[in-house]
């Protein structure tokens, strides 16, 4: 999971509203709230960057946690977006 | 509304950004519907480029949910570029239309590029009360066709049943008819008039006896008592902001004009001489519309309804002042609970006078 290319799923209604991302899915009307972390792992989720560097570069540095528990929990993350598709952990990097 | 969308809501109001925005991409219409509020002109509309720009500004300015609406927009030979630059912006995308020009290729893009809704009139189930109401011979059939359609495909569907004189009695059918489409049904017993003419289509109203009925049907309001006599007013009600007009949503015409809500017709700005975000913070008019709290309306301050009445400000601004009532939502209030408003009470009172 650590090495996957996490990705928006496509068509979703998004917004950041005060540092926290808010998404709708068209197909089923759900409505999700991420909180900050979630939302900065949202943003970086092109399909082009890996979650380690997403991490690593992005979550890491700014809310001061060691490289191996926000790890763990980005990766519990984007199974539990993507248990919603809203994500897609993609497992190679996307073409531009 | 989910605890989730209160949630989004109160933090929208607490930053100041308008979380949904209404636009009119044009009035044309091509049904002439008897109840309609608009004059259907079709002066300047704003051109892709422009809309571009403002969807762009839209979504740079926080907006989230974005509403289509008309006249109707499906005589934009431009709408589907309109949409997908909307989709590109990743906004929550609802239509508003007769549908009536909604073949297969329109259903293939309203599908692909993600619409969360599309919203559609239906006056009867009655194919000759629907077409007396929108003029045009053969639409409910047009329209029920173009909603079976978008349900193959899954576009989600509502079915809005504005009732009127003529059509009071049908709403059962038209829920049935959303039913069979796998659409949902809401209904409105609001006649909106004309924008420079409060007294126009009054006529069109529902009796008293009727409204009344509406809200003690079980099938329409669930089990909440929507009838009950309204709880004594307090600090809470009377410091309450009415609704979201001006203070979390807004609308734009045809023509780029601001207004707090689509029924509530104060030019605030025009987004051809001003961007969106200057004229949503620093509007003259937007800013007296969010300071404006219950306790300071003049007749509906002192009313027993004033912590649960519907009041609309834009009904009570075409009425007369946005600081007074609106008689309309009296009426419901009336309907709903067999109590008189403050502002019926006056009127009455002036009425003995004058006799």
């Amino acid at each position: 999971m650590s090495d996957c290319y996490p990705k928006r799923a496509a068509n979703l209604a998004s917004r950041v509203l005060r540092g926290q991302a808010i998404v709708m899915n068209p197909v089923d009307s759900s409505l999700f709230s991420l909180n900050e972390t979630a939302t900065v792992i949202w943003e970086a989720a092109d399909g082009r960057t890996s979650l380690r560097e997403i991490v690593e570069r992005e979550i890491c540095p700014r809310f001061e946690i060691d490289p191996e528990s926000a790890l763990q929990d980005a990766e519990e993350l984007v199974r539990s977006l993507a248990a919603a598709s809203i994500l897609s952990p993609a497992e190679e990097s996307a073409r531009e | 509304m989910s605890s989730l969308m209160e949630s989004l809501n109160q933090r929208a109001l607490d930053a100041g950004v308008p979380l949904g925005v209404h636009i009119d991409l044009t009035w044309r219409c091509n049904e002439r519907c008897i109840h309609c509020y608009l004059d259907h002109s079709d002066s300047a509309e704003l051109t892709l480029d422009e809309l571009r720009g403002l969807l762009d500004r839209l979504a740079e300015a926080g907006v989230f949910f974005l509403t289509l609406s008309g006249g109707e927009i499906f005589l934009r030979g431009d709408l589907e570029q309109i949409v997908a630059h909307a989709r590109a912006r990743s906004f929550d995308i609802k239509l508003k239309t007769n549908a009536l020009l909604i073949g297969p290729e329109q259903v293939a893009w309203i599908s692909r590029l993600g619409v969360h809704q599309v919203q559609v009139s239906i006056y009867s189930h009655r194919a000759e009360v629907h077409d007396a109401i929108t003029k045009v011979r053969g639409s409910l059939d047009r329209t029920v066709r173009a909603m079976a359609r978008l349900r193959t495909q899954g576009v989600r569907v509502v079915i809005a049943c504005v009732l009127m004189k003529g059509n009071a009695g049908d709403f059962d059918g038209v829920r049935r008819l959303a039913s069979d489409l796998g659409a949902e049904f809401t209904l409105d017993p609001t006649i909106t008039p004309h924008l420079d003419d409060y007294s126009s289509l009054r006529d069109l109203n529902i009796s008293r006896e009727e409204l009344a009925s509406l809200y003690r049907n079980r099938s329409l309001t669930g089990d909440a008592d929507i009838c009950a006599p309204p709880p004594p007013v307090d600090d809470d009600a009377l410091d309450s902001t009415l609704c979201s007009a001006g203070h979390t949503s807004c609308y734009v015409s045809p023509h780029g004009d601001v207004w707090p809500c689509v029924q509530f017709p104060v030019v605030c700005g025009n987004v051809r001489d001003s961007a969106f975000l200057d004229i949503w913070n620093s509007s003259a008019q937007l800013r007296e519309v969010r300071a404006i709290r219950a306790r300071d309306l003049t007749t509906c301050s002192s009313c027993g309804h004033v912590g649960t009445c519907s009041r609309c400000p834009g009904l009570a601004y075409m009425e007369g002042s946005m600081y007074g009532p609106s008689t309309a939502d009296c009426e419901k209030s009336l309907a709903r609970t067999g109590i008189p408003s403050a502002n019926m009470v006056r009127r009455q009172s002036l009425v003995q006078i004058a006799v």
